[in-house]
């Protein structure tokens, strides 16, 4: 067992672990955080995507030790605190961009990440951007368009936060 | 003019692009997905899996692994033989049908590599899959039947106890039924001045692929066992736990929460939900099994697969007498819950929006050492679809018109309606004209046609294609009847129930069960508009037999045409039944109401009173008519009287590169005919879906199995699904001619993209190439297959059987 | 899905890791983990301990050192995307680190992992031995470098001895010259069928000099020598450098899947070796 301490959806959060334990099996099993999930076991699908110190990663391929020490977001604290939606969460709404639902909490984070790093994408950056996540009902149609309208409510809101 | 007329309407929901209900929890990530549910004392199950197509069991250690650390128990099929019931094929295509006995756990014998032979259950997850790894198994291996057009030669047998590979044969004839002329006449007719087209096409091996990895927990400790499965089927599993393992059908409830797509996939009894419900009451503790995604592609059943020979006779100007048909269709090792009732859906399919005299189906399910194949997304209709599509070109080539001209020659007109075609079946209502016009002003087809010649003038390294489909299907399975004729397990209707809460909340139960569709937002559409409620004051309750104890699901896009019609007939009984009680409160007479707008109305005064008024007063039943009980909840089973047949044109630009082999997508447009629609938000997404997993079809996906019978594309390595950078956006459309099969004049539209996209991408390859000697490619379309076709190699070369060793070797590296 | 136990140690220095590294026969070295985790989550490789390297700072990061870069062993695929000294000098590590995998993958996987990992269609080893980088080891008896093209030894296999560890990879600059990384896949989150890494010095639409090399298109990655050569003094046109593109298959050993038998690599890497050198040349 190897103790970790780490900062998980804004909770210091501590446990002994087993060195194999991936992060996204600590989060789910000994958090609770079931709201990140796992679609495959090679890495391909994203669905276990969350951020680790403020970049997007797939939690299936960390090991809970090697996130020792760091800050991780999860969907589950994506909303403010009063449940104000992330933009991000607004637009696949808004825009139909799920289905299902399975894969959409990884296609969440890494549409949140993509945008962070980018704030007015295009269609053809939007999709790139999104090659590490699989998807089976939507057939991306609506997911990109989410990303798009949520750049869009981003920068107006960044805008309506420079005009006040 | 009253106060309560002068009220504006509400404005109708059904129509409405109505945000989803389900996103919510979706996007917060406060789902239910089955492997998210813990239970107090529950064990974890790991299975180990036959590395052999074909082997007999000649021994099974487990001795190891029951001593390693936190293991409850070890079993192998021979302990769970009593307990561990069947799984069985519920549609049966002919009374002499062969087919193997499937224990969930094998007993002695293993017939597909991934067949489960043993189980471990331990306190985690990870100590269980630690100790299947003691499991120490001998076999002796057999010739495995792998090849589908041998397996039907009986060369190797799959199950040598049967006898033959052969499960069945099956036969629709237009003149034995008296549908149509003999196909055999027609074929003479044409070869004799006319145009005979001779293919052979190849459906290849799919996987459904859903994103939720299926998953499931038994436990035993309750009064009734409960089962939560990641399932499409919680009724139908139910009844066959029931049915096959001996526990009295009122002591099992089967939830299905949050599921995460199914696609067919998830239309199946399962092996693991079997060996899961055994052990749970062998040991008497929760427990829960949850596949890898690796296990899921090896045991999941897959989909497809299938060799078509098929004969098409036209007069030389190009209209199409008639068709004949024969399927090979690979079951793979075991016969499912649909099986070879899958195939033979297509009887129905493959002539398509056409006019013929003739047309024979004959189909033979083959029984092989691979994967069992049942339902996947379309189920039968793609395969056909495809087959009369492909052939529709090359007819046109063969006569030398546009394949859209062709087909118009041959389709039903719109004033023809309703139609029994050759195969039998009544087409409600549909207009291929108007679809088709629409798509093509879309489209800019002239434009691209100009541009495609332009071109192939010019020698362009890169090609442009124009690929077209206009399909039809049979959606709403099924009248109970025909599916009672075709010796079909169960029926087809389905179930519904209102609840009026005294608070004027409506609870809607439905025996539908939805994975990913939207229910919850369209049923919910479509009783507030019956009842006159606001749309939010309805709750769509599903997926549990403890609270919908009476469905049959979740699949060939029925659940609005089937058990839409079931709610909108229980919220009719509602407002019939209240309506006794209103004119009681309003001292009127039960003739003089009307109802409209939620409200009960005294015709010709102001007065009258909401639905949720008459709930209240149901609630306290302190004053109702004498002979009435004090309640106005309603039920309703409706069978459906016929299919509905949604139909429409896709059209698709490819280019091609002619050097490499590589295909792009260039433009995409369809325009669907789904007769009325209840919320065009979800069924835009589920066109987009549908048309991407057709053109995964035919560019990506394939299941490969080497010549020992391994799965090759055993992961996502390997098994190509498409990503949002391999594909784009759509432009899509409807014209609308309602069914007139049901009062909500809905058609179905879940499988309508996937079964039209297939044929409308090869079709586009093919058109972009056929200049250069091609005229056809096996899917997927590989760009290896095409350049080669392009070099004078045939229609593609067979795969290589190999996967790249990127997670293999690595015992020696850094 | 869930790895086979193992012993896990986070070095917090190189000599600590070394020291790990020498008290097991079967330990292995984890850096960003995004080639290893999914070997150990299928079961396919179970080693006794997991020397964690990650958390070593020093070996992170890009500086110059005279004529060269030099890049440590842990610095993400992402890092060298936008770091600008790599996009100044080494264009092609940057271009060839944007093809890697996906974003995600981008944002741990490291550059010196994804060498030592040896997989032939890893998009980085080719992009390192078109640009003649040099891998630099630290093992018990103090550091070694090794060049580029005697590192990748074959399949899955380098010249990093059982107890040593890579640290650095020097770069010779090649500033100003053009670089494209050309990668053919069915989809996107695919390892590169064919992939070419091409890097060029051109001036006046002729191409004074270029470097060439080829991802899984044999058991390393593998240098277009042939090519390289009769490109020198070509022009950037189609015309001008086919003949050249046409030697990439040469003494090539490609791999034969589902994705494509030997003899179509062999064709595919003359297609992208063409379109590779002129967008390098910005033809």
């Amino acid at each position: 067992m190897t103790r970790i301490n780490l900062r998980v959806d804004q909770e210091n959060v501590s446990d002994d672990v087993e060195p194999r334990m991936l992060l996204v099996q600590y989060l789910r099993e000994k958090l609770g955080k079931t709201g990140t999930v796992i679609g495959c076991d090679t890495s391909n699908c994203g669905a276990c995507t969350v951020h680790l110190n403020g970049r997007s990663v797939k939690s299936c391929n960390v090991l809970a030790v090697q996130a020792d020490g760091a800050v991780i977001d999860t969907i589950e604290r994506l909303a403010d605190d009063d449940g104000t939606l992330h933009p991000v969460q607004v637009a696949f709404r808004e825009c139909h961009g799920l289905q299902c639902g399975f894969c959409t909490p990884g296609m969440i984070m890494q549409a949140v990440d993509l945008l962070n790093e980018n704030p007015s994408p295009t269609e053809h950056e939007v999709r790139v951007g999104l090659e590490g996540n699989l998807c089976r009902c939507t057939g991306y149609h609506n997911i990109v368009k989410s990303v798009l309208y949520a750049a869009e409510l981003m920068q107006g809101a960044s805008k309506e936060g420079a005009n006040a | 003019m009253t106060a309560v007329q002068d009220a504006p309407a509400a404005s109708p929901e059904i129509g409405r692009d109505r945000r989803r209900k389900e996103d919510q929890r979706l996007i917060t990530g406060r789902t239910r997905w089955t492997d998210n549910i813990s239970l107090p004392g529950m064990l974890h199950m790991a299975i180990v899996r036959s590395p052999h197509a074909h082997a007999r069991i000649t021994g099974i250690d487990l001795d190891a692994a029951d001593k390693a650390i936190n293991i409850y128990d070890v079993f192998d099929g021979k302990k769970l033989q009593d307990t561990m019931g069947v799984l069985v094929n519920a549609w049966p295509i002919t009374p002499e049908q062969q087919a193997p006995t499937h224990y969930p756990l094998a007993v002695d014998r293993v017939a597909f590599a991934g067949q489960p032979v043993a189980v471990v259950v331990a306190r985690s997850a990870a100590e269980a899959r630690d100790a299947a790894e003691l499991v120490d198994i001998e076999y002796d291996v057999l010739p495995a039947a792998l090849d589908l057009k041998e397996a039907a030669e009986d060369k190797v047998l799959a199950h040598p106890d049967l006898g033959t590979n052969k499960v069945a044969f099956w036969q629709l004839d237009s003149a034995g039924q008296g549908s149509g002329r003999a196909i055999d006449e027609v074929i003479a007719e044409a070869r004799d001045g006319g145009i005979v087209i001779e293919r052979e096409y190849r459906q290849q091996r799919l996987i459904p692929a859903f994103m939720e990895p299926r998953s499931v927990i038994v436990d035993p400790t309750g009064e009734q066992i409960t089962m939560w499965s990641a399932t499409q089927i919680p009724h139908i599993t139910r009844f066959l736990l029931a049915a096959t393992t001996g526990v009295p059908e009122s002591k099992i409830r089967v939830i299905a929460p949050d599921v995460g797509g199914g696609f067919g996939g998830k239309l199946q009894t399962t092996p693991e939900e079997w060996i899961t419900w055994a052990v749970a009451r062998w040991i008497g503790k929760p427990v829960k099994y949850t596949e890898t995604r690796s296990e899921s592609l090896v045991s999941a059943h897959h989909g497809r697969d299938q060799w078509q020979r098929l004969t098409l006779a036209a007069t030389k100007e190009g209209r199409v007498t008639g068709l004949k048909v024969d399927l090979l269709a690979d079951m793979g090792a075991y016969v499912g819950v649909v099986g070879g009732g899958v195939p033979v859906l297509g009887a129905w399919m493959f002539n398509a929006i056409y006019k013929w005299e003739a047309y024979q189906f004959n189909c033979t399910p083959v029984l092989t050492n691979k994967t069992w194949v049942d339902a996947y997304r379309g189920a039968g209709r793609p395969e056909a679809t495809y087959a009369v599509e492909r052939l529709m070109d090359e007819l046109a080539v063969e006569v030398g018109m546009d394949p859209l001209e062709i087909r118009e020659m041959n389709w039903i007109k719109h004033e023809e309606f309703p139609f029994t075609t050759v195969a039998g079946m009544t087409y409600d209502s549909g207009n291929y004209e108007a679809a088709t016009a629409k798509a093509k002003e879309m489209f800019g087809y002239d434009a691209l046609r100009a541009e495609q010649k332009e071109r192939r003038d010019r020698g362009d390294r890169v090609q442009l294609g124009i690929g077209i489909s206009t399909f039809t299907e049979m959606c709403g399975l099924a009248p109970s009847r025909v599916l009672g004729q075709l010796n079909y397990g169960a029926g087809g209707w389905e179930h519904a129930t209102v609840r009026m809460l005294p608070t004027g909340k409506v609870e809607v139960i439905t025996g539908a069960s939805a994975h990913g569709q939207g229910h919850e937002t369209a049923f919910s559409q479509i009783v507030a508009d019956r009842l006159g409620v606001p749309f939010e004051d309805v709750e769509i309750l599903h997926g549990d037999t403890q609270v919908s104890h009476k469905g049959l699901d979740t699949y060939g896009s029925r659940s609005l045409v089937v058990g839409g019609e079931a709610l909108v007939l229980a919220a009719d009984k509602v407002i019939e039944k209240a309506k006794p009680l209103a004119a009681h409160l309003l001292e009127a007479n039960v003739e003089d109401l009307e109802f409209g707008n939620g409200r009960y109305s005294v015709r010709g005064t102001d007065q009258g009173m909401g639905i949720a008024e008459v709930a209240l007063a149901t609630f306290a039943a302190h004053n109702y008519p004498e002979g009435m009980e004090p309640g106005i909840d309603a039920e309703s089973t409706y069978d459906p009287i016929n299919f509905s047949f949604p139909h429409g044109t896709h059209l698709c630009a490819a280019e091609v590169d002619t050097e490499t082999g590589q295909i792009t997508l260039r433009k995409y447009v369809c325009c669907d005919d789904i007769g009325n629609i209840i919320n065009p938000l979800i069924v835009s997404g589920q066109v987009h879906g549908g048309i991407v997993q057709g053109i995964a079809q035919a560019l990506w996906e394939e299941a490969v199995y080497d010549d020992s019978g391994t799965l090759v594309s055993g992961s996502f390595v390997d098994y190509l699904l498409p990503t949002a950078a391999d594909t784009i956006s759509f432009e899509i459309d409807h014209t609308t001619s309602p069914s007139t099969t049901n009062t909500l004049g809905t058609k179905g539209v879940g499988e309508a993209g996937t079964i039209a996209a297939t044929p409308a991408v090869v079709n586009a390859v093919v058109d972009a190439i056929r200049h250069l000697g091609v005229n056809d490619i096996v899917m997927p379309m590989t760009p290896e297959r095409v350049w080669t076709a392009l070099q004078g190699g045939g229609r593609g070369t067979a795969t290589v059987e190999a996967a790249e060793p990127h997670f293999e070797g690595q015992e020696d590296s850094r | 899905m869930i790895p086979a136990r193992f012993d896990y140690v986070a070095a917090a220095s190189v000599e600590e890791a070394l020291q790990a590294l020498s008290q097991s026969d079967d330990a292995k070295i984890i850096a960003g983990g995004q080639s290893l985790l999914p070997v150990l989550r299928l079961r396919l490789n179970a080693p006794e301990l997991l020397v964690d390297i990650g958390r070593i700072d020093s070996l992170r990061g890009v500086r110059e050192d005279g004529d060269a870069l030099v890049i440590g062993a842990l610095t993400t695929h992402s890092d060298i995307v936008t770091d600008d000294l790599v996009r100044r000098h080494a264009l092609l590590l940057s271009k060839a680190a944007a093809e890697v995998a996906d974003n995600q993958i981008r944002h741990r996987g490291t550059f010196g992992g994804s060498c030592a990992h040896a997989d032939p269609a890893g998009d980085m080893g080719s992009a390192a031995l078109a640009m003649d980088a040099e891998f630099v080891i630290a093992g018990a008896g103090g550091t070694r470098t090794v060049p580029a093209a005697d590192f990748f030894v074959d399949l899955f296999e380098t010249a990093l001895g059982e107890d040593e560890i890579l640290t650095e990879i020097r770069v010779p600059k090649k500033t100003g010259w053009g670089a494209h990384y050309e990668k053919f896949v069915r989809v996107a989150h695919q390892w590169p069928i064919v992939a070419v890494a091409a890097t060029v010095n051109a001036s006046g639409g002729t191409i004074n000099e270029a470097k060439v090399a080829l991802t899984n298109m044999g058991s390393t990655p593998l240098r277009a020598s042939a090519t390289e050569a009769a490109l020198s003094g070509a022009t950037a046109t189609e015309d001008g450098v086919r003949a050249a593109a046409d030697q990439a298959g040469e003494g090539t050993n490609p791999p034969s899947d589902l994705n494509g038998a030997a003899d179509y690599r062999r064709h595919l890497a003359t297609v992208l070796t063409r379109r590779a050198v002129l967008a390098a040349a910005g033809a």
